[in-house]
């Protein structure tokens, strides 16, 4: 269980270890907004957008990424300005910690089901 | 006991020409209202007049269908299939009374949302209600065998039509929708995750589960509780879908209709139908006659177990993942937003085990098998899509840990699905699904990987440099439509040895004021170019993005062929 | 036994699902902003309007008592509705205004404010939207109400001031 998590972790954190070197600056903006609720509209992201308030966002978020920092700097930001709302990636904490883990031990759960009922010999 | 079922058939026959009645006369007083047909199922009265027409057709097939079955079981299911067309009738006559539209008659309709205005949508919610619908007498008729004590093969091959019936306009309608998105959204995705498209997937989850379920009881009698918990949780599902979306209680792009009191009703209506099922699942288990036989580690029902195992872990991310965001508002009144990085998170590392297990599974044998069956053919076949994944991975510099494993084990099915098409006495069907489903995966993840976009801000005339290419902006062309004005932009696209001229749309609706992109797409096997712009209020610019999606086409053909295994084997049950 | 223990907490569930998803309809899925904590955090440089200098926004809010930030722009007919108000606030001669003019033309913006009077004791500018994004706002107009010893935001007013709002702004200046 404990290896499964682990590995799951390591899954999780290279899903994010995406080449940087190659990355061009206006790909970063790319993959930040696209992370981003466009507050003003309905279930759309601030990528995909082209509102006022989301053409401002992809400006500040260069600009940010210009003064050098990173994503995290740049989604924390903007979680204390706009609150949770605005990420569509919630990160773990006491909200959501049963959002991660309830499907996990679902998953576990059934596995043990079949297990006992399943024969093994 | 006659009687009683001779009652409900007559209930049932009034209820229904009431209910056709009902449609037909909406369809005649709204088509000179709206623009077009579609209009008439693109509004909520309208949609729901569909739920029941659908229901009571469905309806008179399965008392067409059910013949041969016991008297019992049959004036039973009717009985619940009538206790949720009673509820929608209930629905409709008080708090969305299609009727009501046509008082104040209005000289002008208000007009469809010119986003609806769409061939492929018009003909997906018809499509995907028919699979909802399916579910409702998959639900009413497992409420009635679990009553009458009839759950057992018969039973099965029976029922086994309908979740076929309803999962294949289930897949095509969801198909449909996501085909809709990526052409008229104008984003260049096919699936964003959207609560509503959530809706949707998940009876479809749930129905796989079951499908491979009832297979299961039908060929050896086992698993019946789980069938009949599987059917009460497919509608139950299609019902939440139906509250979601037509409630407003989700942030949606699809979101419509937007009225609280109708949500309250469907809410109370799909929890009665909840408990009703729950205690009626509880006081009569014990008619289930609990198979004695063993199911052995090694054998297709425990393939079947693991397959239901990751479909309900499936629905479980999807489920908690659109529904926690309303719960945790309620309890803490805290907002977040669930997106596509969740579901990749959850869903995608549990991808892996799932596809491999979709190779072995269905080679093995009913009862029992041994371990050790691995011959040398699927070996070899599982080291030449290392091979294959891991020069690929290199070329393209892809550098996801998980797409190598990923790669290894969609390309392991695809290899096993395509040498199981050369056996002996196979299941065609299920081979086709199987086949559809493995080219879907790898073409998902192949459009993921390579895909390319460029965004920027241009003017007519300009020129910009992108890879190897060269994207031009010709001109522009004021067109006027009779309800639009439209913006053509002409764009070419040259690279060494070819050049593609695109013309996407900008149309400025006056009825009711909205402005749309009409994305231009050119497919070819390989690739599909995707080009759409957008007005920016800096004068003469526009917002232009590009795209390359890889075997964009091959997504739709693989549901299709999905599709295709399950009207297959539709059809062979029924010579 | 063990049943029936599965039966209930199984119908519990359920009625818990139920009453949840029943008040869940009562709240708008229209993103109402309500910030929880005001600590936020802002001090970005900005160019004033009709003037080629610039100036940070924490130098604008220097004296005692409160300032209200007030977001606008000629071409958002809200900000006309909601400009009386500013005017009135003006002259109770209580708090200063900062106007931030958002994504508009200078010529506009005089014309308005020449027409419609001018309720603001220092206006900057924010072309690019990014400073309205500094402060946490969606669009305009928008209204916040500053102390300015902690730099905290006490209020925030999304949309034109109505009546209510204003009522509730004399009464904390007061």
């Amino acid at each position: 269980m404990k290896m499964i998590k682990i590995l799951l972790k390591l899954m999780i954190i290279f899903l994010f270890l995406q080449n940087n070197s190659l990355a061009e600056t206006s790909e970063e903006v790319d993959k930040i907004s696209k992370n981003l609720r466009c507050l003003i509209c309905q279930g759309q992201s601030v990528y995909d957008s082209q509102s006022d308030f989301a053409l401002s966002m992809k400006i500040l978020i260069q600009n940010k990424i210009d003064e050098g920092k990173n994503d995290e700097q740049i989604y924390e930001y903007l979680k204390a300005k706009y609150g949770e709302w605005i990420v569509y990636d919630p990160e773990m904490n006491k909200n959501t910690v049963l959002l991660w883990v309830l499907p996990l031990i679902l998953f576990v759960f059934g596995s043990l089901l079949i297990l006992r009922k399943v024969s093994i010999r | 006991m006659v009687i009683i079922s001779f009652l409900t058939l007559i209930y049932a026959f009034i209820t229904s020409d009431f209910s056709n009645e009902t449609v037909y006369n909406n369809s005649h007083t709204t088509k000179p209202l709206f623009y077009k047909i579609s209009g008439t199922w693109g509004n909520h009265e309208g949609s729901l007049l569909l739920w029941l027409l659908v229901l009571t057709i469905f309806l008179f097939l399965f008392t067409i269908d059910s013949k041969s079955l016991s008297q019992r079981y049959r004036t039973l299911t009717l009985f619940f299939q009538e206790i949720i067309i009673f509820g929608f009738l209930l629905f409709i006559l008080f708090t969305s009374n299609p009727f009501a539209n046509i008082f104040p008659i209005p000289s002008e309709g208000t007009g469809l949302n010119p986003i609806l205005q769409d061939p492929a949508l018009a003909i997906h919610p018809p499509i995907l209600y028919l699979g909802y619908v399916g579910t409702s007498i998959i639900f009413s008729s497992a409420l009635g065998a679990i009553i009458s004590g009839s759950i057992n093969k018969s039973w099965a091959s029976h029922i086994k039509r309908w979740v076929l019936i309803s999962w294949v306009f289930l897949s095509i309608g969801i198909l449909l929708g996501s085909i809709w998105a990526y052409y008229e959204l104008g984003w260049g995705g096919f699936w964003f995750w959207d609560p509503v498209e959530n809706v949707s997937l998940m009876p479809w989850l749930c129905l796989t589960a079951l499908l491979h379920t009832i297979f299961t009881l039908e060929k050896r009698g086992t698993f019946q509780s789980w069938a009949i918990i599987l059917s009460i949780t497919t509608f139950s599902l299609s019902m939440s879908g139906t509250f979601l979306v037509r409630s407003g209680i989700l942030n949606s792009i699809h979101t419509f209709a937007n009225d609280p009191s109708r949500g309250v009703f469907i809410l109370c209506f799909l929890f009665v139908l909840i408990f009703i099922s729950i205690f009626i699942y509880f006081f009569y288990q014990k008619t289930i006659t609990v198979d004695p036989t063993k199911t052995f580690l090694i054998s297709k029902e425990t393939a079947v177990l693991v397959n239901n195992l990751f479909m309900m872990f499936f629905l479980s991310v999807v489920l908690i993942g659109t529904v926690y965001p309303i719960f945790l508002e309620v309890i803490n009144n805290e907002k977040i937003s669930i997106g596509p990085p969740f579901y990749h998170k959850l869903i995608i590392p549990f991808l892996i085990p799932f596809l491999f297990f979709m190779a072995i599974g269905p080679n093995i044998k009913w009862i029992k098998d041994k371990i050790g069956k691995f011959n040398l053919k699927e070996i070899f076949m599982f080291i030449i899509s290392i091979v294959i994944s891991y020069i690929f991975v290199n070329k393209f510099g892809v550098s996801y840990l998980l797409s190598l494993p990923l790669f290894i084990f969609s390309l392991f099915l695809f290899f096993v699905t395509i040498r199981d098409f050369f056996g002996k006495n196979i299941n065609i069907s299920q081979k086709i699904s199987h086949f559809g489903f493995s080219l879907l995966i790898l073409s998902i993840l192949l459009n993921g990987v390579l895909a390319k976009e460029h965004s920027s801000n241009m003017r007519v005339g300009d020129e910009i440099k992108y890879l190897n290419k060269i994207i031009k902006f010709q001109k522009i062309e004021i067109i006027k439509e009779k309800n639009y004005e439209s913006l053509i932009g002409e764009f070419n696209i040259v690279d060494e040895n070819s050049s593609l001229s695109l013309k996407p749309e900008i149309r400025i609706y006056d009825q009711p004021q909205t402005v749309t992109s009409e994305a231009d797409i050119s497919s070819t096997i390989f690739a599909d170019n995707f080009l759409v712009f957008n007005i920016i209020k800096n004068d003469g610019f526009y917002n232009v993005r590009y795209q390359i999606k890889p075997f964009m086409i091959w997504i739709w053909i693989s549901v299709l062929l999905i599709s295709l295994g399950g009207i297959l084997s539709l059809k062979k049950k029924n010579v | 036994m063990s049943k029936n223990i599965k039966l209930i907490s199984i119908v519990l569930f359920t009625l818990f699902s139920f009453f949840i998803l029943l008040k869940g309809l009562d709240k708008s899925n229209i993103y109402s902003p309500e910030i929880k904590e005001s600590k936020v955090n802002f001090n970005f440089k900005a160019k004033y309007l009709f003037s080629e200098e610039e100036v940070f926004i924490n130098e604008l809010l220097n004296n005692e008592g409160m300032s209200l930030i007030n977001i606008w722009a000629s071409w958002c007919l809200p900000c006309r509705d909601e400009h009386l108000y500013l005017l009135n606030l003006k002259s109770l001669n209580k708090l200063s205004i900062i106007g931030i003019n958002y994504k508009d033309d200078e010529k506009n913006a005089k014309q308005f404010l020449s027409e419609l009077g001018n309720p603001y004791t220092n206006i900057i500018t924010d072309p690019k939207g990014i400073n309205s994004i500094e402060l946490g706002a969606f669009g305009v107009p928008e209204t916040y109400l500053i102390d300015n010893k902690s730099k905290l935001i006490i209020q925030k007013f999304i949309g034109p001031l109505d009546d209510e709002e204003f009522e509730k702004i004399i009464k904390i200046i007061k």
